[in-house]
Formats: C-alpha cells, structure tokens, sequence
C-alpha cells in the first residue's frame, strides 16, 4: 500500500462521513461544521491530484467564502443550540431507497466500465499555463467563460443586496 | 492510475457524495440544510471533473477550468439562495419548506 492510497483512504472516509453526518445531524450549526469538515478534505483531494491553485481557490472560496456565509445565515435565522425536528420514517425510507438505487446503478457503471490507461508525469500544474489560458481567445482559451462568470458574479451580488435590503414601507 | 489509486475510487467517493447529497435534499425540511446538501451535490461533480481531467487527459487543463466556473457559481447560487432566505424569515419568522403557503391561492 503506497502512501497516496493511504491518504485517499483517509480523504475519502472523512469525506463520506462527513457528508453523512450533514445530512443527519439535528443541530443546524453542527452540521455545517461537518460540511466545513468535508470541504477541507476534498481540498485534500485536489492537493493529492497536485491541483495545487485549484485546492487553493477550494480552501479560500468553499472552505472560508461559501461555509462562513452559510454559518452567518443560520445565526440570523435560528437558535444555537435549537434542534431540528426529525423527518418523518416513510419520507426517510423513500430518500434512503431514491438514494441507494441511483448510488448502486451508478456505481455498477462506474465498475463495469473499462477506463483507458493513461501514463501520467506527476508534475504539478504549472501556474503560468493557467494564467496564459485564463486570458487566451484561441484554443484551449477560457477569456470568454472568464468574463461571463465575472458578470455572472457581478450580477448575483447586486441581487443578493437588492433582495436581502430591508424595505421601507 | 494516478501512483496506485485507480480512477475508479475517485469516481466511487464522487457517487457516494452525490447521492448523500441528494437523499439530503429530500430528507431535510429546513431551507438552509438544503442549501448545504446542495453544495455537498456540486461538490462531488467537481471531484469526478478533476479526476477525470488528472487520470484521463493528464496533458490538458480543461477539467481544472471547469471546476474552478462551477465554484464560481456555486457561490453566486449560495449569495443569492441566502439572501432570498433572510427575505422569507424576515416575512414569515420561519424557514421552513412545509411551512411556506404564503403563494398558495
């Protein structure tokens, strides 16, 4: 067992349970602890992948961004230590069973398909290729999805202030 | 096979995270836990384009870009879905799904 399969092992069973646990839990606050917990070792992945700029944008944008504002709403909106009520049994065996058939098909695909085997030089992913396609019109450029998701950004937040601004009347 | 895990566990790992996502979606009542099940869901996509871009076509960076737009949107989605929360608790002093018949008639 070489040390990368240990440390996907270790990533990949944070991961589940984790998720499992977010899913679960009946303290709302806990619950995004635990997905704060899953973010960080899926950055993990990206980190063992070599993506090194992608498992930063992950730890800064989903770890630190996206969970600190989920953790800000839930104070606004509810009690610390308030639990949730637990969903009745016929809804959680019909999720369980929608989400085991589609995992299993899924997962038997996934098993029965035969993957071409590539040979792979572990370098890590030059920064500067990113840079140069970031900004590139031609082939393998990405200016335009670029600039589509800054106005998309752009956008969103002028609705979000729009939206959440308390109204006089 | 990227130095012993095969492509096939990240696809694994991906699956399992999507579909705890998914049985959350249904399971959960509160608006905030559906929006965290959500981000589990996109999560896991991004897990499968980065093992897909890594184990298939190690020379390109295309599947890197991809992940990098959809965590873009991921947080243009969350801004806007939170705020659109806030709005309805402060209408209705409750976030509830099964709660919210303000629309109905």
């Amino acid at each position: 067992m070489t040390n990368n399969q240990i440390m996907f092992f270790i990533f990949s069973a944070v991961i589940v349970i984790f998720s499992i646990l977010t899913v679960t839990s009946r303290r709302i606050l806990r619950a995004a602890t635990f997905l704060l917990f899953v973010l960080v070792s899926t950055a993990g992945l990206y980190f063992m992948l070599r993506f090194n700029f992608l498992a930063a944008i992950q730890l800064t944008l989903y770890a630190g961004g996206i969970v600190v504002l989920i953790i800000f709403s839930i104070l606004l909106t509810s009690h610390v230590g308030a639990k949730l009520e637990l969903p009745g049994l016929s809804k959680k065996i019909f999720a369980f069973i929608a989400a085991a058939a589609g995992a299993t098909l899924c997962i038997l695909t996934i098993i029965q398909y035969k993957f071409p085997e590539t040979s792979i030089e572990s370098g890590r992913t030059n920064i500067e290729d990113i840079g140069k396609a970031l900004t590139n019109t031609g082939k393998f450029g990405y200016a335009l999805p670029f600039e589509v998701i800054s106005i998309l950004l752009l956008a969103a937040m002028i609705g979000s202030i729009v939206i959440a601004k308390k109204r006089k009347d | 096979m990227f130095e012993g895990v095969p492509l096939t566990w990240f696809l694994i790992v991906a699956t399992l995270m999507f579909f705890i996502g998914i049985y959350g979606f249904l399971v959960r009542k509160n608006l905030i836990t559906m929006l965290m099940s959500l981000e589990l869901v996109l999560n896991s996509v991004n897990i499968n384009f980065v093992a897909f871009n890594k184990l298939l076509y190690p020379q390109h960076l295309e599947g890197m870009f991809f992940t990098v737009f959809v965590i873009a949107v991921a947080a243009a989605e969350a801004s806007v879905a939170i705020a659109i929360i806030i709005n309805i608790y402060r209408r209705l002093v409750n976030i509830d799904v099964e709660k919210m018949e303000e629309m109905k008639y």
